[in-house]
């Protein structure tokens, strides 16, 4: 008993552990004071209406919209078509481009920043959205290499060969089995990369210009400059993106899977 | 008379009705003899995997309309050969002729086969009807067509009613079903089958046996069936290749098979047998004599390669035995006496020892009950009896 009361505890803990710096800056998007500070005078949406009419925050939205969709796209179809060739038993040293795949994902952002930074000046790339773009992606592809590679994985290749065997050449069989079957995978390692453009912050400050200022980076010059609560709005409009982008994939799977789920 | 129900036909009635209409659907008005027209030939057909020789040197000829299992442990290549024939592997040397055409370089997709797979490999993501309809839209045919044919091939697995259902509200017979309307639809020149009945149980599985049977027969379709179950095997096919180690031991119909097993590894592989030990005294007029190691003489059938002085097992099945309180002089007799004998409920396995070799018979429900210490004579003709060269010594090509 006393046992299951401290694991108990224990969870609890480490759930506030988690939570808290949400818990704790929340509540001042609706603050109406000036200040990202406790205690809160009184609710206001008035941050909220800075955030969309205030030039600076409005383009840091839009910003992160574009470069979110730009890195979603790219990373999505390089990605997939990464771990379709690692499926690919013929591939020689198959094992160590998995891992080259997923080296960003270790990589420290800093070094890639910096790397980033000089490759792109190279090609004329800094200052532009293509810049950003790029430098997102190569963090964003290694979670759709994981999330599709572990869709394919549960594909029976059997399947496939049936297709092939039923008329169906190559690029029909991928059309209509392997992707069907993969998209699951693929969704949910789009969602991925999307978020991870959205909270780049770090690769951003490298490359990115004045004209490309993300979300991410709009709240993390404001708060050195200003400390006002719009950056807890953003900090909300953020959370709630997340938990909506969460819900949606977590519905299309159900519902993807609820497909073929068996029902004995 | 009680026909069991078959998903090939509605209903029991109309199996009957037609049995008797048409002379295509009398199993006994069908041609059993060896091929009149070759359709299939793999010629001097070798795989590789690496250092790991899986098929060597296989020479093979399937008939139009023949149905010809490939039957061996696992591993020795039956898989690989069709899975080759399928497309979906490459002989590393040798060529594979359909028809005449040399289809070495036919991608899968434009062989024109159907594959039957142990997993059922259905498309998990479309319906029953979209499975089926499947390779008939890769035919590019007309949405009504497909509609019709689509149906047509529901009604033959009696599936009708699950067409909107997918594939994992099925049970596995019904999806093996599927799988097969899926490979039948589109009236491929040649099903494959890879143990298609490996995953269901024993019931399902010899009702499978039959239907499918009955399918090759109605059809006319040329088929290739990869099984390690032997009584499969015997059940369907009109020949049957016996594989090990990438190489094709014997090639016969089950009969000859069965009765006539080329190499040891045939005559225990395919049912139960009793090999005994001995050498070819004399030859003469398709029967040899063979002197055992206890001094006694056996006379067996023999099919040439065997030379007088060679030392070779004789192979007699358990049922061909007979058991006789005296010596009978028609007969090979062997003094034996019972160790055991268990009741097996269609038939009374005994077994024996001829001196110090252990021998098998399985008996008749009506036989009598044999205690152990009993002494008798294990009795065989000549022609229950088979002579088979051991490994090492002049086996007989029996693979070509």
């Amino acid at each position: 008993m006393a046992l299951r009361f401290s694991k108990l505890a224990f969870s609890v803990l480490a759930i506030l552990f988690l939570v808290a710096p949400l818990i704790a800056i929340l509540p001042l998007a609706f603050t109406s004071s000036v200040i990202l500070t406790y205690p809160i005078p009184s609710w206001s949406m008035r941050w909220f209406t800075e955030l969309f009419t205030a030039d600076a925050w409005r383009r840091a939205i839009v910003n992160s919209l574009i470069i979110g969709t730009g890195t979603t796209l790219l990373a999505t179809v390089l990605g997939t078509a990464a771990s379709l060739g690692l499926r690919n038993r013929l591939v020689f040293f198959r094992g160590t481009f998995r891992t080259l795949f997923l080296l960003p994902m270790v990589v420290p952002a800093v070094v890639l920043g910096v790397g980033m930074q000089v490759l792109l000046a190279r090609f004329g790339l800094t200052n532009s959205y293509a810049g950003v773009i790029i430098a997102h992606t190569v963090v964003a592809v290694p979670f759709v290499v994981v999330s599709v590679t572990g869709a394919l994985a549960g594909i029976d290749e059997r399947v496939e060969l049936a297709a092939e065997s039923l008329g169906a050449p190559p690029a029909t069989v991928f059309r209509r089995v392997t992707l069907p079957l993969a998209l699951p995978g693929v969704l949910s390692g789009a969602v991925l990369a999307f978020a991870t453009s959205l909270d780049e912050v770090v690769l951003t400050l490298f490359v990115a210009g004045p004209n490309q200022r993300t979300l991410a980076r709009q709240m993390f010059s404001s708060i050195r400059e200003n400390i006002s609560p719009a950056i807890a709005a953003a900090a909300f409009l953020f959370i709630a993106a997340t938990i909506a982008i969460g819900l949606i994939v977590v519905l299309s799977r159900s519902v993807l899977a609820k497909r073929r789920a068996p029902v004995h | 008379m009680r026909r069991r129900r078959s998903f090939l036909l509605p209903g029991g009635e109309k199996v009957a009705e037609g049995r008797m209409r048409g002379p295509a659907l009398c199993p006994t008005a069908r041609a059993r003899e060896p091929l009149l027209a070759e359709f299939i030939r793999f010629d001097r057909i070798t795989k590789f995997y690496g250092p790991l020789c899986v098929v060597e040197n296989l020479d093979l000829g399937i008939g139009k309309g023949e149905f010809v299992s490939l039957l061996g442990p696992s591993g020795s290549g039956k898989t690989t050969l069709l899975m080759m024939l399928a497309g979906f592997e490459q002989p590393t040397s040798g060529t594979i002729l359909v028809d005449g055409q040399a289809v070495n370089d036919v991608p899968t997709h434009k062989r024109d086969m159907g594959v039957v797979f142990q997993s059922y490999a259905l498309f998990p993501h479309m319906t029953v009807g979209e499975n089926i309809a499947f390779p008939l839209e890769m035919r590019g045919l007309g949405k009504a067509e497909i509609a019709d044919r689509v149906t047509r091939a529901l009604d033959m697995v009696q599936l009708s009613a699950m067409r909107e259902r997918r594939p994992a509200q099925l049970s596995g017979g019904q999806q093996q079903r599927v799988a097969l309307a899926r490979a039948l639809v589109f009236e491929p020149r040649v099903v494959l089958m890879d143990e298609p009945l490996g995953a269901l149980d024993k019931q399902l599985r010899e009702q499978m046996q039959l239907d499918i049977r009955d399918l090759h027969r109605r059809l006319g379709l040329t088929i290739v069936f990869v099984t390690h179950d032997q009584s499969e095997a015997l059940t369907m096919s009109d020949r049957v290749a016996v594989f090990n180690k990438g190489k094709i031991e014997q090639i016969g119909t089950p009969r000859q098979v069965y009765d006539e097993p080329a190499t040891r590894f045939v005559a225990e592989f395919i049912g139960e047998t009793n090999l005994i030990e001995g050498v070819v005294a004399r030859i003469s007029g398709g029967e040899a004599a063979v002197r055992l190691a206890s001094g006694a003489e056996i006379v067996s059938a023999v099919s040439g390669g065997v030379a007088e002085g060679a030392t070779v097992y004789l192979s007699v099945r358990p049922e061909r035995i007979e058991l006789a309180e005296a010596r009978n002089a028609a007969h090979n007799c062997l003094e034996t006496e019972v160790t055991d004998s268990v009741y097996q409920g269609d038939h009374l396995r005994v077994e024996l020892a001829a001196g110090s070799h252990p021998l098998i018979a399985k008996l008749g429900r009506r036989s009598r009950e044999f205690e152990p210490g009993t002494k008798v004579f294990a009795a065989f003709s000549a022609g229950d009896c088979r002579v088979i060269a051991p490994p090492d010594g002049q086996r007989q090509a029996a693979a070509s």
